[in-house]
């Protein structure tokens, strides 16, 4: 499987993304982008920062790629994610991953981004008319992480 | 020397990014936060045996019996919100 991975500032091209994912022997592509929202918890939002442990959030994320690869049969995967001062409406993530199948590309997807939201060291702290504040992990997040756990006991 | 880390709300709260520890008497990272209280104040430890809080040892997942060297990274930080 060939794995890239990349901790950056700087916005992303999914177009060329996508493109890297093709290679001999792909049936299909499947991507997830995740964009920062207007609107949270009913405030308005005007910046989001993004703040990770380097080196130990890399490691993270190819662990994530490497338990989908080992589930799903992938012949590529890409996780993109931005650090840094965002803004609304702007990418801050992209997952990508190819097969020869389709169905192996929409669980692999889903699988690493339900991850990358539980088990990698990323931090958002929001910024808002009144001020700002950092983030607390979604029980949600968490619970469809466990769900994951429990489809494969 | 043991280097200890703080990231994102940690790090507000603790008003430090970090510090280097002398290693002698440490073990595990129980020792660790009994060395940060007594030099940097006793609410150093209220906050970092939190329920909320995580550590990693050289950027692997542990906990506050996790054995610690010296020259080992130390990280404490809140649970994570990426994605």
């Amino acid at each position: 499987m060939n794995i890239r991975i990349s901790v950056q500032e700087q916005a992303f091209d999914a177009g060329a993304e996508i493109a890297l994912l093709k290679s001999s022997g792909v049936g299909g592509i499947n991507v997830f982008v995740g964009v920062v929202r207007e609107m949270n918890e009913g405030d308005s939002v005007s910046g989001l920062f993004l703040e990770h442990y380097p080196g130990m959030t890399e490691k993270q994320i190819k662990t994530i790629i490497d338990e989908a690869g080992a589930r799903w049969d992938l012949q590529s995967a890409t996780v993109i994610h931005r650090v840094g001062q965002l803004h609304p409406d702007d990418e801050i993530v992209f997952v990508g991953v190819s097969s020869a199948h389709r169905g192996d590309t929409f669980d692999a997807c889903e699988f690493i981004i339900d991850f990358l939201k539980t088990r990698a060291a990323f931090w958002k702290k929001e910024t808002f008319s009144e001020g700002d504040r950092w983030l607390e992990t979604r029980k949600s997040d968490l619970k469809t992480a466990e769900n994951w756990a429990a489809k494969f006991e | 020397m043991i280097e200890v880390v703080f990231f994102a709300s940690l790090r507000e709260d603790l008003g430090s990014s970090g510090f280097k520890i002398d290693p002698s008497g440490i073990n595990n990272i129980n020792d660790v936060i009994d060395s940060l209280a007594s030099a940097q104040g006793t609410h150093f430890k209220d906050i970092l045996i939190g329920d909320n809080i995580l550590v990693a040892i050289n950027q692997e997942m542990g906990d506050v019996d996790t054995t610690v060297n010296d020259e080992d990274e130390v990280a404490f930080f809140p649970p994570v919100t990426g994605g």
